[in-house]
């Protein structure tokens, strides 16, 4: 099974599996993760599901839609270069051991 | 209240009929024992007083929401279905519609409402919600509905929409009709629709882009014309879906979230303790209390939903209140917790149809909740709460309250 991380702003990581398809959002929520708020339930709406990518799993993630690109102008936390949207990133055994970042706040 | 006849065997699963008028004032009054009665009696109903079929837990209501190519919402979302009966109205463009036509009108409006926007308006509405409780707080003794949960989404939404001052109190009304058309042709329906006609005017004039203030919501929409987005035709409807959906709704949800405030004591205790929960104790009292309450989606095709057969061209109506306290999915769901997460409830819908201004919605809702816990020390039901009857909406007419200042 496919694991990936979360790192909280306060450094604490937290492992967590992924279930065949689900997004990195999906994950987080069905674990209880605090810092995933995903207000829309992933239908890429409202931004609150907002993670900062490890530099080194960037590129090995699938390129953003415009509507995930349009939304992260919106988030709560500065946006980066590393920002994307976790329920439009759909954990595949490729992705087995990505690392992303919570942001600040995400309202 | 009671089954009619033995259930009628349709497939693998047994539909069983009852004879529940989901549409009747003794069910709005109290819906929880109905809808504990819809939810136990299978994961599909029939309904026959209205032949519908019918699914109140949360697993189904979630199930339909999310294929909207079966379940489709082109035919009507109200019982009136379009292939057989002329709409009262002409069809809302992203409402009553399917892809492909629906995702470019609800790209539109996403981007019209978007968390960008919301950021832009975020201080707007805040210092509008402040302004609000100070006023309150110099009377202690007031109706939150009409003071409070009316009085404050009408102190900014309909000029963040970039609405002319003359003739605003046209909009709850014709947002009643609205929700009372997707009844059954019962007297709140059809009482909503005879009286409807200046309310109806008065919206298609607003939805015109000469009327709306440049830097609104509504001049949003209209400018998606001059980018090819939508055609000149279309944005005065999607101007009237905001109309529609944007006002008494965030009404319903600031009256509820206020009267379960006001109705668990321990939980405001908690909102004054740590106000960062303003925006969750909004969220738990939109899953709690279900401000739109059940939607129809009409079905395209045959369908096998948990092992009951359903053809096509059936009504199926989600008992979304219904499912947001479905215990299968919610721990202790008949109570008001706003630390509970409320990831997965459908009070906004779900899928390609969750409310677009969900984000509008939050905003309100968190903003108000936060002004209240920083200056009230108790809100206290002064007085009998009356209930508005609405085929689609629950909420109140009336919550007279008395607050003590912090
Ligand atoms: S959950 Fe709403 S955008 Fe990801």
């Amino acid at each position: 099974m496919p694991a990936i991380t979360f790192i909280h702003p306060d450094g604490k990581s937290e492992r967590v599996e992924i279930s065949g398809g689900e997004s990195a959002m999906e994950a987080a929520t069905r674990h209880g993760l605090d810092g995933i708020l995903a207000e829309c339930g992933g239908n890429a709406m409202c931004a609150t599901c907002h993670v900062y990518i490890d530099d080194a799993w960037l590129a090995r993630l699938p390129d953003m839609a415009d509507d995930e690109d349009a939304l992260l102008d919106g988030t709560a936390a500065e946006r980066r270069p590393t920002s994307r949207l976790s329920c439009q990133i759909k954990i595949t055994p490729a992705l087995d051991g990505l690392v992303v970042k919570l942001p600040e706040r995400q309202v | 209240m009671t089954a009619s006849g033995s259930p009628v065997s349709t497939g693998s699963v047994s539909v069983p009929h009852l004879d529940v008028d989901p549409f009747d004032m003794n069910f709005f009054a109290d819906p929880y024992p109905t809808h504990q009665r819809l939810r136990e009696a299978g994961p599909v109903v029939y309904l026959d007083t209205w032949n519908v079929y019918g699914v109140a837990r949360y697993a189904e209501v979630h199930a339909v929401l999310s294929d909207p190519a079966t379940f489709c919402s082109s035919r009507g979302v109200g019982l009136s279905d379009f292939k057989k009966e002329t709409p009262w109205r002409p069809p809302s463009l992203i409402l009553e519609a399917d892809p492909p036509a629906h995702t470019r009108t609800r790209a539109v409006l996403s981007k019209v409402l978007s968390p960008t926007v919301m950021k832009q308006v975020r201080d707007r509405f805040a210092a509008a919600a402040e302004e609000r409780v100070d006023a309150l707080l110099d009377k202690r003794s007031f109706d939150a509905i009409a003071e409070l949960a009316e009085a404050y989404p009408l102190s900014i939404f309909p000029d963040a929409l970039g609405l002319k001052p003359e003739g605003r109190e046209h909009l709850i009304p014709y947002a009643s009709v609205v929700f009372n058309a997707f009844g059954p042709p019962n007297e709140l329906r059809q009482e909503a629709i005879a009286r409807s006609a200046p309310h109806q005017a008065y919206v298609a004039e607003q939805c015109q882009r000469d009327n709306l203030a440049p830097g609104g919501f509504g001049a949003g929409i209209h400018a998606c014309v001059d980018d090819g987005e939508i055609t000149a035709a279309e944005a005065p409807l999607l101007v009237r879906s905001l109309l529609s959906a944007g006002l008494d709704t965030t009404v319903n949800g600031i009256g509820a979230a206020v009267y379960c405030l006001a109705r668990f004591p321990d939980q405001w205790q908690r909102l004054r303790g740590d106000h960062s929960l303003a925006r969750n104790a909004f969220e738990e009292a939109v899953r709690f209390e279900s401000p739109v309450q059940t939607f129809f989606r009409t079905t395209t095709r045959d369908v096998e939903l948990s092992g009951a057969q359903i053809g096509e061209g059936e009504k199926v109506l989600m008992f979304l209140a219904a499912a947001n306290r479905d215990p299968r999915r919610w721990d202790k769901p008949d109570s008001y917790d706003i630390t509970r997460r409320t990831f997965g409830h459908v009070g906004f819908g779900s899928g390609i149809h969750m409310c677009v201004g969900q984000l509008v919605a939050r905003l309100e809702g968190e903003v108000m909740l936060t002004a209240l816990a920083q200056r009230i020390a108790k809100i206290e039901i002064s007085g009998e709460p009356k209930r508005r009857f609405n085929n689609t909406l629950r909420g109140l007419d009336s919550l007279p309250v008395t607050i003590t200042p912090a």
